[in-house]
Formats: C-alpha cells, structure tokens, sequence
C-alpha cells in the first residue's frame, strides 16, 4: 500500500527497487525480439563496446544489441521519464489532474511541424523531420500561451486554449495530410502521429538523455515550490514563490522535454497523464518523492510499453502510443476507483 | 511591527479599485476592513502583501517599503490567508500547516527541529493536532479555515492578513475564528462583512467605500447609524451592549 506515511528507508528501498526494475527492463527490451539474444550475449556486447572486452559474439548479435535495441531501450526510457514529469509538473502549475503535455497542445503543433516539413518540403534536407517537430511543437507552446495570457490565464484557461490549439492544429495536419500526402506518406505519418520507436539510434540518445536528465534535476530544484501551489497562484506568491519566474522556468522546460520526445517518436499519449497519478498514489502528492517517483515509474512504463508492442503480434510492431495507450486507459480507471474508495 | 499604508492606488486595466487609501495599523492590535462588496478590501490585503503591485503610493512594515523586499523575504513576516481557498491534492492538516515553512527553508537546506516545532506550535494554538493526520478533503469548513490560520502561524509572521475569514461559517465557527485571532497578539488586518463581529473583536476599524476610506478609528467611534445609512444603505439602531460592552447594531426594517 501507500509508503507515504513510512521513513526514509522505505523510500530508499522502493528507488532502488525501482532502479533494478529499470535495469532488468532495459536488459529484457534487449534480449526480446523478432531474434532472441540471451540476456548474457546481450552484457558481454555491451562490456565490449563500453569497456573494450572482447567477448565471443556473432557481428549480427552485436549490431542488433548495440546499434539497434540498446538505443530504443534507453530513448524509450528517457521518453517515459520526460513525458511523465512534464505531466506531474503540468498538473501542479496548473492545479488540474487532467493537464499533461497534449492538453497543451504541444505534440499537436510537433506533428503539424514535421508534417510540414515530410509533405510541404519546407526546409527539407536544412531542417529534417525532427527540427521540423521541434520548430512545430514550440510554436504550439507560444501560441497557446499567449492565448491564455490574453485569456486571464488561470489553470483552467489554460487548458481550453490547449484544446482550442490542438484542434486547430490537428485540422491542419489533416487537411495537408488529405490534399497534398500520397497514400505511402500518409502511412508512413500516421504510424508516426501514433508513436513509433524505429528508426531510434544512437544520436537520439545522446538527445533524450540529456534532456530528460536536465529536465528533472531542474524540476528537482523547485519542488518546494511546486508544494506550494497546492492553493493557488496566489497561496503560493505569500508563502513567497516568485511565481512568474518558477512559471517561465517550468512551462519552457516542460515544452523542451516534451517537443524533444515528440520530435523523435512521434505523438505517445497516456503517459504524462497516469503515471504522475500512479506515482501520487504509490508515495503520496509530495514533489519531493513525487517527481523522482514518477521520473522512475515513466521510464519502466515506456520500456515496457515498447517491449509489448514488439511482441504481442508475431512478426509486427505495434505503434507503441496504441500500447501505452490500450494498458494506460484501463490502469487510469482502477486508480480512479481505488482513489475514490480512499477519499 | 507596524503597517502603514500611504496614499495607495490600484487600478484593474481603466477600474480603479483602491484610491488614495491611507491607514496605519498598531504593532499588536486587531483592525477590521469593512465596507461593501466591491469596496476594495480584498484587493486592499493583496496590495499589502504584494500579490498585486501598487498603481501609486508606499506601504511599509515597520521602517521598510514592501516593494524593496524579496518576495521570500515578505513572506517571512507577512502571512495571508486568502477567502476559502481549498485543493483537489491529498494533503493531511500537516501537509498543509508545512507550507508555512516554505519561505525559511533554502533551497538545499532539509527540514529541521525548528521546522517541527513551529508546525507542532501552529497545530498546537489552532486546536488541530489531534487531526493533523486527517485529510484536508475530510474537513469541515471552520475546521479548513483553523487549517489555513495553522499555516500562516507555521509561516512565523509579524503581521496577518485574513481575508474574511468567517464567511460561509455557522455562528459558532465565525466567534470561534475571531476570537482566536484576538487573542494570537500579532498585527492583524481582518476584512470583515458582520458589522456586530467587527465591534466585537477589532481594536479599530476603516471602513472602505469605492475604495476609498469614509470612516475609520474605534469600533464606537465609525459604527454610527449615520454611517451605516451612508455606506451600506441600511437603517439601524446602535447601542452599547449590556452582555460585553461594545458597541451592537440593530437592523431597523421600514
């Protein structure tokens, strides 16, 4: 049940529980595949990349699990942390359980964008597919932010200008989708509008790493104020947050985490928004337990996720935002359920 | 320490909301913001603690101007429980009562034994450590506005700011409430809507109209019939109480 009200050692044992699961995940999402590679393989090719080692293993073993698997597995496990905390940061700024980076719009104008640049050619070949999403998500971002400034900007503002700009945004990839793609491109991108991890190596890495590193130390860094909006914009301005500043901050970390995530997978929904819940119900709605909780939880979810899109149709991949998202709606109904019961 | 507010203006885009207000509260007393809806005096406190900035004029705390003053470190000596605010998170009473330390906490320094006592002190003195592990959803509305009074003394201020504190609570929770804050000796600023509660409990009164001060000063000095008439457009009877001594007003219908 809830550690909320346990000591220190409880919570040390559930992270590094959770770190374990983390690694044994990865090494799992390895192994598991079209060809299986025996967890030891899977080490020793790791050993002779990071450390020299000159284990025995067939050139294919060795392609599959450095170039291939381990860079999925660790973009996936950067994703679910990014998307996860840009979630459970969303929800605290703007007091409503239902924020999380596609009520804001944010991969709506990230697929707008690389639309733009797949079909439209803008810039094709400078800017690439995945600039293309970035460049789309922060326009999204800015534009539904200064709606909702106009709007009075409170929470709930908010997330209607989101909505407003998702839709917005979505008629416009499908109307470009629909008058200008060829049946291949329009395939092509609706695999990616519902989130794929192929086609990930290992200069994706060496991006959501990263980012999702920098993202949660820097959210890490603001979790007592974070705390303090619990009542308000205002509760928190006289508990002295310098609101604007923790705001700019947060919102501009929670669009890079996001637009970098959706720039190199594509749209993956229901993370962001179960498992800050998940995570709140496991150690209670303190950020200082919360964010690394959900950080942990993200990454195992999304690793998971990836390995069961892999598998659970012989010799097909599943786009993996349909898995997250057919395991993500049950489990968010039973925390509804059970929370109920609590309260 | 004191509070002087000093030919203070506030306007909301072409509304002016609070104009040329000028008041001085003691060091320790009581002073109740009465006044109509729409008067100012919610808007007057968030002046005071800085939650909305002044058009024109100065307040100052003791000798120093509020606008020189990190936001931390106003917090440190002004606290400020808004009207009714509450939360979907599910925070226990001590939660809650632990945001009041967010202003002496750094950014890397852990929860200390001051921390505890201070928190234990404000359950302690609001009567709620008993519940200080119930859930914030599970309390009633005079116990949620204990909780939030709990809170602004965990904050360890020198002056409190309580906007309507009493409003939406039964009879017994709005005597209960006040007098608490009568009796907690720190500088208080009290808007208030029950004119019988104001005699009763504050030191001295302003009243606001349109924001602007029409009366203030003792309790029996501005609770007139007059000014009842003027400000609220309301006829009634003012006596000295023969229970507790302060002033009572009767509402006279015609």
């Amino acid at each position: 049940m809830s550690v909320r009200q346990q000591g220190w050692w409880a919570l040390a044992a559930l992270t590094i529980a959770a770190l374990l699961l983390l690694g044994l995940m990865i090494s799992l999402a390895v192994s598991i595949g079209e060809i299986a590679i025996p967890v030891a393989t899977t080490a020793e090719a790791v050993s002779n990349r990071l450390f020299g080692t000159n284990f025995e293993i067939s050139r294919i073993h060795q392609g599959i699990v450095w170039d291939y698997r381990l860079s999925r597995a660790l973009v996936a496990a950067s994703a679910g942390a990014s998307l996860s905390l840009s979630g459970a940061i969303l929800q605290a700024l703007l007091r409503n359980p239902l924020a999380e980076p596609y009520v804001l719009g944010i991969s709506a104008g990230a697929s707008t964008g690389a639309v733009c640049v797949m079909i439209l050619g803008f810039g094709y070949g400078i800017l690439g597919l995945s600039s293309g999403a970035f460049i789309g998500a922060v326009i999204a971002f800015l534009l539904v932010g200064f709606l909702a400034t106009g709007a009075g900007g409170s929470g709930e503002r908010i997330i209607l200008c989101g909505v407003a700009g998702s839709q917005l945004f979505n008629a416009l990839t499908s109307y470009i989708v629909t008058t200008s793609a060829n049946a291949e491109q329009a395939r092509g991108i609706l695999f990616w509008l519902l989130g794929s991890l192929s086609g990930v190596r290992w200069p994706d890495v060496y991006l959501s790493v990263p980012i999702a590193l920098a993202g949660f130390i820097i959210c890490m860094a603001h979790v007592r104020a974070l705390d303090a909006f619990a009542f308000g914009t205002d509760a928190a301005a006289s508990l002295g947050i310098a609101v604007r500043r923790v705001q700019i901050v947060l919102f501009g970390m929670t669009a890079a985490m996001t637009a970098s995530v959706v720039s190199m997978v594509g749209s993956i929904g229901f993370v962001g928004l179960v498992i800050p819940h998940a995570a709140r119900f496991l150690v209670g709605p303190g950020h200082g337990r919360l964010l690394p909780a959900t950080a942990l939880g993200g990454a195992i979810y999304m690793v998971g996720a990836d390995i069961v899109s892999r598998v659970i149709i012989p010799q097909q991949i599943l786009p993996i935002g349909v898995v997250t998202a057919l395991f993500g709606a049950p489990a968010f109904a039973i925390i509804l359920y059970r929370v109920r019961g609590n309260a | 320490m004191s509070i002087s507010v000093d030919e203070v203006s506030f306007a909301a885009g072409d509304t002016v909301i609070v104009n040329g207000v000028s008041l001085t509260v003691q060091r320790g007393k009581v002073f109740g913001l009465l006044g109509p809806n729409g008067s100012g005096k919610s808007s007057l406190l968030r002046l005071i603690c800085r939650l909305r900035k002044v058009r024109s004029g100065v307040i100052r705390l003791g000798d120093d101007d509020i606008s020189s003053l990190s936001r931390a470190a106003l917090a440190r000596r002004v606290a400020f429980v808004e009207q009714q605010t509450t939360t979907d998170t599910q925070l226990t009473v001590r939660d809650v009562v632990r945001l009041g330390r967010t202003p002496h906490r750094g950014l890397l320094s852990s929860w200390g034994a001051g921390d505890d006592a201070a928190v234990d002190e404000a359950l302690s003195r609001t009567g709620m450590r008993e519940r200080a592990g119930q859930l914030w959803q599970t309390l009633s509305g005079g116990e949620r506005q204990r909780v939030h009074i709990a809170r602004s003394l965990a904050q360890a201020p020198s002056e409190l700011l309580l906007d309507e504190p009493t409003n939406h609570l039964d009879i017994q929770h709005q005597l209960d409430i006040l007098s608490l804050i009568s009796k907690l000796g720190i500088t208080c600023i009290v808007a208030l809507h029950d004119l019988n509660l104001a005699a009763m409990f504050c030191d001295r009164l302003a009243v606001l109209q349109k924001g602007e001060v029409v009366a203030s000063g003792a309790p029996e000095e501005v609770l007139t019939e007059d000014m009842i008439g003027r400000v609220f457009g309301v006829r009634a009877h003012v006596q000295k109480s023969a229970v507790h001594g302060r002033h009572h007003i009767q509402y006279v219908m015609d």
